[in-house]
């Protein structure tokens, strides 16, 4: 094994793909010899020249609709977004055009496409750059929604993401590039699907992935010190979405909360809290709890900002009130439900 | 350019065009006979089309070509193996003349499991891969940076291939329009992007006028703005388009770099087959404009040089007439798609 960050990962990923394709090419703004904004494509340049690594001016609807023309004529485009919300403009060829291309055209079409880049807010960045869209693009059928939390799925999962025949919206977060993780030495791939356990538990379940997955995984060790065993799961990807484990999970603690960095309503959340009724309401002895963003858009000010983030304190709240009922383990009583 | 700016040049052109000779169109004569048949199959497809739309057999849209045949017949004759093509909605034509059989183009818009995208596309998702056909699109403008990032693939690949792109003058005002134009050009600085853009301009985007939709209505010359060269052809003149496509064509083949033709054309029709008020023009300018039918005018020339007589025309037409007629037979008596087929072709077979 060796430790790389969640960086190193990527760009691990791709250069072990590009090595290993010549159909790879990586299309985005300002990737080649500006380097990458957050050097996920650093040095990459040098390394396959201007025809593999093309830097476009600044048009992502244009970008993605040539990647999807570059993948039904048999290259595997990687487009990086310099932040999912420069994507919405980008929208009706991601959405209307790589989703679909298969299905209208009656399964002759393939679009080998992914679109990697930071999702999610900052620091700072305020109300146009900070927003979580993996709801939104897990909405659509005919594309792959993944949202890796450590540098082994990173890596792992964008090499699978290159190698496949499906656009692929993969979702990384600034706030993890740094992160450190063991990676295995060998190529390899990891499948686009599969939710795991990441922290055992017996008292409640808490669902999260990506960024979030952490503030989960800091909640739970918090409530451990208070007696409380929360298992922990990693989606790892939104669509498919594996709940098989979830449901697994809150058959045996029946009790669950999901944390996302996104908005409440029409979140990812209540998609996976309405599968947990619709698949194990028998099991459940208190109400699927919600951790979210505050639903308003990004402020500025950094005292604001971090009330509009989802926090370690939220998640423990929210374990408490699933905990409602099981009064040797919810140290204070607090109502099932809030607004 | 205005409707009488249009007609003014037209007029000028049939000047030259309507007696000049069949020569510099690349093909042979027999070639050329073989054109008018395509050309008159697309038209006898397209009015039976508008027929099974108003028998309630075709659903949705449907967009025909008729008016505009010479534009789509002069440029794909000049199609090499492996040269890709996309186009808009109004794509029956397309598929026909790059050889689709006609029975799965209309089986597609039939609904029909055996239509050319198994019945899940319908008029406007019209695809033949091994044709090189890669798509009718229903969003205006939205195949113009596909065909532009085809194009780089190609090259990319090093073959020798080109891709065409079909659009409409209303496709020129949105922005996936100007993006594609604008990478293109810089693609084709070295020679990484070898697409013609074929603007198929019928006058009208939908119902409103170039001149009520383009603040330039010399619409080739917008091309310029992103480095591409561009000329006019009358589009309605085949043995003019022919000429004209196969130098365009040589020339992005082998530079490979964009290049941009105006096909001044005229649709019959209606926009789609609700278009049946046409408020937006009148009767009279449709009348006028059918004095220059692109299948009259062809057949005038193959006769003036004793290609064709009205014998072999009324024989050639027949045959038209009666492969449209087992296109519908076949589309009629080919099942829907089944039920499972909902749920295929959403992602790749797995394994």
């Amino acid at each position: 094994m060796a430790v790389m960050t969640y960086r190193d990962a990527l760009r691990t990923a791709l250069i072990e793909e590009m090595d290993r394709d010549e159909s790879v090419v990586l299309m985005g703004e300002d990737i080649g010899v500006y380097q990458g904004t957050f050097r996920v494509t650093a040095g990459l340049l040098d390394r396959y020249g201007g025809k593999r690594v093309i830097d476009t001016p600044i048009a992502e609807l244009g970008t993605v609709g040539a990647a999807v023309g570059m993948a039904m004529a048999g290259l595997r485009p990687v487009v990086e977004m310099m932040s999912w919300s420069f994507a919405l403009v980008a929208a009706d060829q991601i959405l209307q055009n790589a989703a679909k291309l298969r299905y209208f055209s009656g399964g002759q079409v393939s679009v080998p496409l992914v679109i990697r880049g930071p999702n999610g807010a900052g620091v700072q960045l305020s109300a146009q750059h900070s927003q979580s869209f993996e709801a939104f693009y897990a909405h659509f059928p005919g594309l792959t929604v993944v949202v890796p939390a450590d540098p082994a799925d990173a890596r792992g999962m964008l090499k699978a993401a290159i190698r496949g025949q499906d656009p692929v919206i993969f979702l990384e977060n600034a706030s993890l590039y740094g992160m450190k993780g063991e990676v295995a030495e060998d190529d390899s791939v990891r499948p686009l699907r599969g939710a795991r356990v990441v922290r055992p538990g017996t008292d409640v379940t808490i669902i999260s992935y990506s960024r979030m997955l952490h503030l989960a995984l800091a909640g739970a060790s918090m409530l451990a010190e208070e007696g409380i065993e929360a298992e922990v799961i990693d989606l790892r990807t939104l669509r498919p979405l594996d709940l098989d484990p979830v449901i697994a999970s809150v058959e045996r603690t029946h009790r669950a909360v999901v944390v996302q960095e996104q908005w409440k309503p029409f979140g990812a959340a209540a998609e996976i809290a309405a599968a947990i009724y619709e698949r194990a309401f028998d099991h459940l002895d208190a109400p699927v709890e919600r951790v979210t963003g505050a639903d308003v858009p990004m402020p500025y000010a950094r005292n604001l900002e971090l009330l509009a983030l989802p926090h370690e304190a939220e998640v423990m709240a929210a374990v408490r009130r699933a905990l409602y009922g099981k009064p040797e383990l919810a140290s204070e009583h607090i109502s099932p439900t809030r607004v | 350019m205005a409707i009488t700016e249009l007609a003014q040049w037209e007029r000028n052109r049939v000047l030259e065009a309507e007696s000049g000779p069949l020569e510099g169109t690349g093909l042979t004569e027999e070639e050329l006979k073989a054109l008018f048949g395509q050309m008159l199959l697309a038209r006898r497809f397209e009015e039976e089309v508008e027929q099974a739309c108003r028998r309630g057999q075709i659903g949705g849209y449907a967009h025909v070509y008729i008016g505009q045949e010479a534009v789509a017949t002069g440029f794909l004759a000049h199609r090499r193996p492996g040269d890709l093509v996309f186009t808009g909605y109004r794509d029956h034509a397309h598929a026909l003349l790059l050889g689709t059989d006609p029975g799965a183009v209309m089986a597609e818009l039939f609904g029909k499991v055996t239509g050319v995208s198994k019945g899940k596309g319908g008029s406007m998702h019209l695809f033949d891969v091994p044709r090189g056909l890669l798509g009718g699109y229903g969003i205006v403008g939205g195949h113009i940076p596909l065909a532009t990032g085809a194009a780089y693939a190609l090259r990319y690949r090093s073959t020798e291939n080109v891709c065409l792109c079909f659009l409409g003058d209303g496709a020129m005002n949105i922005g996936a329009f100007h993006e594609a134009l604008n990478m293109a050009g810089l693609w084709g600085r070295e020679g990484l992007c070898p697409v013609l853009y074929v603007i198929e301009n019928n006058q009208y985007a939908m119902g409103t006028s170039v001149e009520r939709h383009s603040a330039v209505t010399d619409l080739a010359s917008r091309f310029g703005a992103y480095g591409v060269e561009h000329e006019k052809v009358d589009g309605q003149d085949l043995v003019a388009v022919l000429q004209t496509a196969r130098q365009a064509l040589a020339s992005v083949r082998e530079t490979g770099k964009p290049y941009c033709l105006e096909a001044l054309t005229y649709r019959f029709s209606g926009h789609g087959v609700a278009d049946v008020t046409q408020a937006y023009r009148t009767k009279q300018e449709v009348e006028e404009q059918k004095r220059r039918d692109p299948l009259k005018l062809f057949e005038a020339r193959l006769r003036a040089a004793g290609a064709l007589d009205e014998a072999r025309v009324t024989e050639i037409d027949r045959d038209a007439r009666q492969r449209v007629a087992e296109a519908v037979r076949f589309a009629e008596e080919s099942p829907p798609p089944p039920p499972d087929d909902l749920y295929r072709d959403v992602y790749a077979e797995e394994g």
